[in-house]
């Protein structure tokens, strides 16, 4: 089982949930931009949520499947199409023997991610199948895939197979087949061109000028265009953050989210492909559950940062993740009952 | 106005250990040691990370060890659900004081380890020129030939404190003051792998080509990133590594 890549798109990488347990040698934990996105299209594949599937950039490719497969196509609204039919997000879907996957303009997000029953079977390196591009290991020969790549797919698990079963019933006469069940609504991040990201304080705000930190908690921030994977440079309308008294921090861990404001006093925040550790004051960091809408930020856009407590982000996480639990659970019960005609929240 | 939040605020007594424990967001704690780098606060550091390798508490991810701090990375709900939180979505909830009271605990218990034997590793390296670009303005800086500059960076003996920053990098204590240099104003979007580099008082060298803010003084043809062995780095923390170059030619 393979899909071949006809047109390679954009930046469309092999990406899991992340390289974890190496940090500490300084190895980058990567993986998917929007996370969210690649655990809800696994799951609904029947898939572990850490399998890997394609990271899909602003451009899409096109995508050939010589055999019959089981995908789901999560995240930002690239305007996916399966032949000449249009494909709907957060959906189980079957791609029939010879069927096409294209994608569109972005409608909403810049970052579509393709989960296949079984995962793309690329080697996994130091216990993962993300693509670290700048290191040039992992993923698809440690790159962005090309034309003519032809991407091995693991064998589905039970849950996938059940699902594919379950869908059956669904096909169109060419063979295309998208589930009744999708995500409830409201487990979906309120993905917006310019969003505003609820946001913890940083380990070092006290040390900004007052002023510095309401500017940042108040203001629009746009995301330059040289920004990346990992991380996006951010340019604020007003002046630069400025600290309190200018000193040189002693380099420590960061992680996804984390703000921090080199000496030039435009704001980054740290993103997927972040470095493990950081020597510039770190201003703020994004609350877990808001990472999906910064991952979906497109260059250009504008991010604000509303502050909330910790407590509050806390609680955002657990809803979030307790979300994903009863979309998994409803999956379940729904592989169980054999009836694919309830919502997979568990909703009929 | 917003506040900085911290689980406590100042240093804590835990047994012999003093620590402060802050949240970096809502998935992870630091465990701050000290306030300067300095041998004390390293063996501290390196005693917690060798703990930490040892224990482990239900849903932690990871923990990276730096100069003065151990951070340690978890899934606040599988912490909440192992160690006995009380798990609602309520806003009572709360993992990272879980997490702390945890880590509290292991503060307590961290005995001396044992000191591992420094293991020495040489690093040739071509100073100046285009492999360092910086090398110039390090030098002006402080007043200095740039032979000088060079004879100062490799008569001393480095300490690796941490791995971080990237795959390899070593973050080395004891770099002459004479040639300490302020990390550039803006960081540059590109620099190559193996090159040297300066930063306030610390030295090192970039193991693959990546964005950094460093003054850049050489370059070695040294590979310090081996994704396909384990452990993956030339360099490992704790031990003593001096510098030695050789001028390209």
């Amino acid at each position: 089982m393979s899909m071949i890549i006809v047109k390679p798109g954009l930046l469309t990488t092999v990406q899991d949930l992340g390289r974890y347990g190496s940090q500490h040698f300084g190895v980058i934990v990567g993986g998917a931009m929007d996370a969210f996105a690649l655990r809800i299209a696994n799951l609904l594949v029947g898939n572990d949520e850490n399998a890997a599937g394609l990271e899909i950039t602003m451009l899409g490719p096109e995508i050939y499947f010589a055999e019959a497969a089981l995908v789901s196509v999560c995240g930002g609204d690239l305007s996916p199409r399966l032949n000449d039919r249009e494909l709907p997000l957060w959906k189980t879907i079957v791609a029939p023997e010879g069927s096409v996957l294209r994608f569109g303009p972005a409608r909403l997000g810049c970052r579509a991610y393709l989960a296949i029953a079984g995962g793309i079977d690329a080697p996994a390196k130091m216990n993962s199948r993300s693509t670290y591009l700048r290191a040039g290991i992992g993923g698809w020969e440690g790159r962005a895939l090309q034309k003519g790549d032809r991407l091995p797919v693991g064998a589905p698990r039970e849950a996938g197979k059940k699902l594919a079963s379950l869908l059956a019933d669904e096909a169109q006469a060419d063979g295309v087949a998208f589930s009744r069940w999708s995500v409830a609504p409201d487990l979906l991040p309120a993905y917006t061109p310019n969003p505003e990201v609820r946001t913890v304080a940083g380990q070092e705000l006290a040390l900004f000028e007052e002023e510095s930190a309401e500017r940042f908690f108040a203001g629009a921030f746009k995301v330059r265009t040289d920004s990346d994977r990992m991380g996006y440079r951010l340019s604020g309308e007003g002046d630069a953050l400025r600290l309190r008294e200018k000193r040189e921090l002693v380099s420590s861990a960061v992680t996804f989210g984390t703000v921090q404001v080199p000496p030039d006093g435009q704001p980054i925040v740290l993103m997927a492909d972040r470095q493990t550790t950081g020597g510039y004051p770190k201003i703020a960091q994004v609350a877990s559950a808001d990472l999906p809408l910064l991952a979906q930020t497109n260059l250009g856009g504008t991010v604000r940062f509303r502050p909330v407590s910790l407590q509050e982000a806390q609680r955002l996480y657990l809803v979030r993740e307790n979300g994903i639990r009863t979309l998994r659970s409803g999956l379940e019960r729904m592989q169980a009952s054999g009836n694919g005609r309830v919502q997979a929240d568990g909703k009929r | 106005m917003v506040k900085l939040e911290g689980l406590a605020g100042n240093y804590e007594k835990y047994g012999e250990v003093e620590a402060k424990l802050l949240p970096l967001g809502d998935s992870a704690v630091t465990v701050q040691l000290g306030e300067t780098i300095c041998r004390r606060t390293h063996d501290r550091v390196r005693q917690l990370a060798e703990h930490l390798e040892r224990h482990r508490f239900p849903g932690m991810i990871e923990y990276v060890p730096a100069f003065l701090s151990v951070t340690v990375y978890f899934d606040p709900l599988e912490a909440l659900t192992g160690l006995g939180g009380h798990v609602d979505t309520d806003g009572q909830a709360d993992p990272l004081g879980v997490v702390a009271d945890w880590l509290g605990e292991q503060l307590a218990k961290l005995e001396n380890a044992a000191q591992t034997t420094p293991r020495v590793t040489e690093i040739p390296v071509c100073y100046g020129g285009e492999l360092g670009p910086d090398l110039p303005e390090v030098a002006a800086t402080h007043g200095l030939t740039e032979q000088e500059v060079i004879d100062i960076h490799t008569s001393a003996d480095y300490l690796v404190y941490m791995l971080g920053f990237a795959p390899g990098f070593a973050y080395l204590g004891g770099l002459p003051q004479r040639i300490a240099t302020p990390r550039r104003q803006t960081p540059r979007l590109s620099i190559p792998a193996g090159t040297v580099g300066i930063a306030g008082d610390q030295t090192g060298v970039y193991p693959i080509a990546t964005p950094g803010g460093w003054q850049l003084i050489g370059k070695t043809p040294e590979p310090l990133f081996l994704p396909d062995a384990m452990p993956p780095t030339l360099l490992r923390a704790g031990g003593y590594r001096p510098v030695p170059a050789h001028l390209p030619g």
